[in-house]
């Protein structure tokens, strides 16, 4: 299954290479690398990134439903970018928007993390991460509404939705370091995580630090996806679709869905973001709409799926 | 051995163990009784290393719990949760599996052995929440047996098993304790306790109220003031 899965990745991130608004075909090399190439590494980067975090959150929380937009990081890093916007750094120094962004996700991390250190429960983790995301919703909010131009405003809104249109190697250069920082603290997680099946007091009892576990996940769910996040905006529903459908393949072991879940992470955003380049609209699609419409009806069936068995 | 001297613990300030002492020493099974609210399952907690006393302490083999890394101590004493469930659509052997966590390794051998004992060789590779209650229990206590315990500690092992797989659970403890293992399990079924254990530990309001052969107890009023009830010729009377 993983070397299935790998697979699929290597072939999309193959045709993502060769797949334009044109079609199918070699690109001249300067597009080849210079456009193509950074947004494939993008996609990989943000989908593996969502993926995992997915599963580690999901497998933390014992639910399926978890996303790791439940951490408030998306918020962070979407605020970030917005202030970034709305001083008008975005126009005056390149990168600022995803330098933005990334602090914002960091900063949103930094207070999930202190706040996880205290909770000390996945619920509690939960509603630590619910009021950081509340709070950068606000914040954003508060700052589209008092935004000094309407251009801003467009831009900004445009921004939110998520897309890997126009991504340069410093865009990409930024995101690695964070997103693989994150998923090497998660990707060792999968025997707690599988401990953590039986309830938190079982998983002490075998022997799993509970509190560490909850940091370190926190942490490393934060930076896998604000990396990504800070580069490309906010891409809604890749980490909570990717999970579930991988335990359709690999079962349902916490630990065993890591690192399918980080390869068909990376799958599924490569796939999407191909086809918004094939979508023939005047602007392409964005990324984050595409992922939405898939993802939410998804939802809506793992939802009444579930209301069915339980 | 594993010993409990002086216990007391207290959650949400209110003292649920006050001034506990109980020992168990290997090949013995001692059934933990009492009603509702006694203490029962914090007294367990407190065995498995899970609660930080506020008075007294637990010790195994004479070293304090809280002098031992987790690990090790995971790798010395099983617990099995009251009403345990898992999360997840696991097979029963990977359940099972997670009993050896503490060791590091997944190993098979103790894990084919826990799931034959508890006769859930045939299913091992069926999912957890696919299987009836009973299977399901006897899944969760294969896994506390894969472990290899000095001491195992369950939580209302038999609650809702019918009588002939509670029978099942309480022989394979005692096995497990005349291979040198202490075994401590909170029972709510007194014929049971009576049957099975060595000696039962009477709870009441957070104190060891008997300690004794089962005969000793069932036979001493106390037990009948400890749950509002008679015992009289071998049954349990409703207070007039």
């Amino acid at each position: 299954m993983t070397a299935s899965l790998g697979l699929l990745a290597a072939v999309l991130a193959a045709a993502s290479l060769l797949v334009g608004a044109a079609g199918l075909g070699v690109p001249d090399p300067v597009i080849l690398w210079e456009v193509r190439a950074p947004r494939t590494v993008l996609a990989v980067l943000v989908g593996g990134g969502l993926g995992l975090a997915g599963a580690v959150m999901q497998g933390l929380l014992r639910n399926r439903l978890a996303d790791p937009g439940l951490l408030g990081v998306t918020g962070g890093a979407s605020l970030g970018a917005v202030l970034a916007y709305y001083w008008g750094l975005a126009a005056a120094v390149p990168l600022a928007l995803p330098l933005g962004g990334l602090a914002g996700a960091l900063a949103a991390a930094a207070l999930v993390f202190a706040l996880a250190a205290r909770a000390g429960t996945g619920a509690a983790l939960i509603l630590a991460g619910i009021a950081v995301a509340a709070i950068a919703t606000a914040a954003v909010a508060m700052a589209l509404s008092v935004a000094p131009n309407p251009f801003a405003l467009a831009e900004i809104t445009v921004w939110l939705l998520g897309s890997l249109e126009d991504r340069s190697w410093r865009d990409a250069a930024l995101a690695a370091p964070v997103v693989v920082a994150g998923a090497s603290l998660l990707l060792p997680l999968g025997a707690r995580l599988d401990a953590l099946a039986l309830g938190e007091a079982t998983a002490e009892s075998l022997g799993v630090p509970i509190a560490a576990t909850m940091r370190i996940a926190a942490l490393g769910a934060a930076l896998a996806v604000g990396g990504g996040t800070a580069a490309a905006g906010g891409i809604g529903f890749v980490g909570l679709i990717v999970p579930n459908l991988v335990r359709f393949g690999v079962g349902e072991r916490p630990g065993a869905l890591l690192l399918p879940s980080t390869l068909a992470g990376a799958a599924l955003v490569l796939a999407a973001d191909i086809a918004v380049r094939l979508v023939p609209l005047q602007q392409e699609l964005r990324l984050g709409v595409l992922t939405a419409l898939l993802g939410a009806p998804l939802l809506l069936h793992l939802a009444l799926r579930h209301a069915r068995l339980e | 051995m594993i010993a409990a001297a002086e216990l007391v613990v207290r959650l949400d300030r209110r003292t649920v163990l006050d001034h506990v002492s109980l020992a168990v020493a290997p090949g013995e099974l001692v059934a933990v009784v009492g009603p509702n609210g006694a203490g029962k399952s914090t007294l367990l907690r407190a065995l498995a290393g899970l609660i930080r006393p506020a008075g007294g302490r637990v010790t195994l083999n004479g070293t304090p719990l809280a002098a031992l890394a987790p690990r090790a101590r995971a790798r010395r004493i099983a617990w099995l949760e009251q009403g345990a469930r898992v999360a997840w659509g696991m097979t029963v052997r990977e359940v099972a599996t997670l009993g050896r966590l503490p060791h590091g390794d997944a190993a098979e051998a103790p894990v084919a052995a826990a799931l034959a004992a508890v006769g859930l060789d045939r299913m091992a590779d069926r999912r957890i929440d696919r299987l009836s209650g009973g299977e399901a229990r006897r899944a969760m206590i294969a896994r506390v047996l894969a472990t290899a315990a000095d001491v195992m500690l369950l939580d209302e092992p038999c609650a809702d098993l019918d009588p002939a797989q509670g029978f099942a659970v309480m022989r394979l403890l005692r096995e497990e304790a005349a291979q040198g293992r202490a075994v401590v399990v909170i029972l709510h079924d007194l014929a049971l306790a009576a049957r099975y254990a060595d000696r039962m530990a009477l709870l009441h309001a957070g104190r060891v109220v008997a300690d004794a052969p089962p005969e000793a107890v069932m036979a001493d009023a106390l037990a009948g003031r400890a749950f509002g009830v008679r015992f009289g010729a071998g049954t349990v009377v409703l207070p007039a």
